[in-house]
């Protein structure tokens, strides 16, 4: 089974011109030892928290624009958010080359199929469970893509919000948080959910705005200028770059020094 | 017995399925379209909102039960065969495994247009391979998905059609014809008329001092919105079977008044 599983392999491993072809399975050659050895890695530049949050008619995807090199605010202005079609989005926080590698397979997924012209395009639960399946063969390889990755979209009418990490631990909730989204936003999005069980756009979007608020303020790998994306019946919008409003006025009362 | 019924001598080109005849043809092919006209008949009749397969199972001898024609894919795609049921049952181990791995990997059920295209290609394959033969099977494939009921027919050449009716089989000419005459009453009929309609098809194809319709040789499938697909076999069929009332052939009518006749006068108990 491939990324792309509707590709046809009829025609693969085929003899190439002027080469001798022994058919396949003849002998049961694999070629012992060489090739690249793979280990569980470590990730180099890494994005931080993912936000998502379900409301009634859509859900809303946040996350920040910086790609830390380790405690090195790397680089300040790249996009962890992508819109896969119109009907679901995807963020992702950990490795950013791995996210880049995903980003890739997932957008050559959606011209196949815009290829086949069907009328059948991806659902978000579809994506969702694709990439599970990666991920957790990735990690059943010790080999695994280092990230977490939020899926949401709508589909005939449904609002869809999904987690998955790099061990393929899946799940879907109404609200979403990775990394240290998971210890300081998770609370306070939930808090508001046990109150009022659906929001409404504009809440959900406050909700949001709070939260990268104060991941700002508490998460060392964070930075100031993020995206949303929105998903509606009516499609995908992205935006940003959004910066949230601080107050650093009770920095001088720290006693190390933030001034 | 080769010469005697073909108009053309073409022994010469009919040898691989990797030669070409000078008329542009391969015979092969041919031939194994001709092994999908050797099994007994099977119909598909599609609505708006449910697809219907029938098929008349033949018994190779008294002792033996009749040869099931009609297999499921999945909760929404069943297949109904005409010809080499072994090349019949691969196919179908392939298209189940493709409809297994979308439920597993995507979460959805398989597109039906998918699923056919994908056997298409596979059919095609042996069309074009020294040493190989192509598949003796033709294939009613009806599904019900996202984008609503559909119904397909295969050929062993690797062309796939989509079709609002369909017949294959021995016989199925006369099938056809009636399919073609009620062919735009299809849409709206509810499913009793629907499985009526197909019924009626597939006993054009019989010989009427040779065979009847029975629930032991008759095999009645349907899936559609809010039904997965249902095999219905033996005693089940029987009530589909009452509803049919015996009648003279269509081609003793003449053309105009058969469809009004066909329309009004039948009652269908269910």
């Amino acid at each position: 089974m491939d990324a792309g599983s509707f590709k046809l392999n009829f025609w693969a491993n085929g003899p190439k011109p002027g080469e001798l072809y022994s058919f396949p399975g003849a002998t049961g050659s694999t070629i012992p030892g060489c090739g690249p050895v793979r280990h569980t890695l470590n990730p180099m530049v890494t994005g931080t928290s993912v936000l998502g949050v379900k409301f009634d008619g859509g859900i809303l995807l946040a996350a920040d624009m910086l790609g830390s090199y380790g405690s090195l605010a790397r680089f300040r202005n790249i996009s962890r958010v992508m819109k896969v079609n119109d009907c679901t989005v995807l963020g992702a926080s950990g490795d950013y080359a791995d996210y880049q590698y995903l980003k890739q397979v997932i957008e050559q997924m959606v011209i196949d199929e815009e290829l086949l012209g069907d009328g059948h395009n991806y659902s978000p639960k579809a994506i969702y469970s694709w990439l599970t399946r990666v991920m957790y063969n990735r990690r059943s390889k010790m080999n695994p893509l280092w990230n977490t990755v939020v899926i949401g979209g709508v589909y005939n009418g449904e609002s869809f919000l999904g987690y998955v990490d790099k061990l393929g631990v899946a799940y879907e909730a109404p609200t979403i948080a990775t990394g240290f989204g998971a210890y300081l936003a998770q609370p306070l999005m939930r808090e508001v959910l046990e109150k009022k069980a659906t929001l409404s756009k504009d809440e959900a979007y406050e909700l949001l705005e709070r939260c990268m608020k104060v991941l700002y303020y508490r998460d060392a790998r964070s930075y100031n200028r993020y995206e949303i994306a929105i998903v509606t019946e009516s499609g995908v919008q992205i935006e940003g770059p959004l910066t949230s409003e601080t107050n650093w006025d009770i920095a001088h009362l720290v006693r190390s020094g933030f001034q | 017995p080769r010469l005697a019924s073909w108009p053309f001598f073409r022994n010469q080109y009919d040898s691989d399925v990797t030669v070409w005849s000078p008329q542009g043809r391969i015979h092969q092919i041919e031939y194994a379209m001709e092994a999908v006209k050797q099994g007994s008949a099977t119909v598909g009749v599609k609505s708006k909102t449910h697809v219907v397969l029938v098929a008349l199972k033949r018994a190779q001898s008294k002792l033996t039960a009749h040869q099931k024609k009609v297999l499921q894919v999945d909760d929404h795609i069943g297949i109904s065969i005409a010809g080499l049921t072994a090349d019949a049952q691969l196919l179908c181990h392939f298209m189940r495994q493709e409809c297994l791995e979308s439920k597993f990997v995507f979460s959805t059920p398989l597109p039906i247009s998918r699923l056919v295209g994908m056997v298409g290609s596979k059919l095609q394959v042996p069309t074009q391979r020294y040493g190989r033969r192509p598949y003796g099977v033709g294939l009613l494939v009806a599904g019900y998905d996202e984008q609503g009921p559909h119904l397909f027919q295969t050929c062993p050449s690797g062309n796939f059609y989509k079709c609002k009716a369909m017949a294959i089989g021995a016989r199925s000419q006369s099938a056809r014809t009636y399919l073609e005459r009620i062919r735009d009453q299809l849409p709206d009929c509810d499913l009793n008329e629907l499985v009526r309609h197909g019924l009626c098809a597939l006993q054009e194809t019989v010989h009427p001092k040779k065979q009847e319709h029975s629930t032991e040789n008759v095999s009645v499938a349907i899936t559609g919105k809010d039904m997965d697909f249902t095999i219905y076999d033996n005693d089940a069929v029987a009530p589909f079977l009452q509803g049919l009332q015996k009648e003279p052939k269509k081609q003793e009518k003449p053309a105009g008044s058969s469809a009004t006749s066909q329309a009004s006068e039948e009652p269908m108990e269910q």
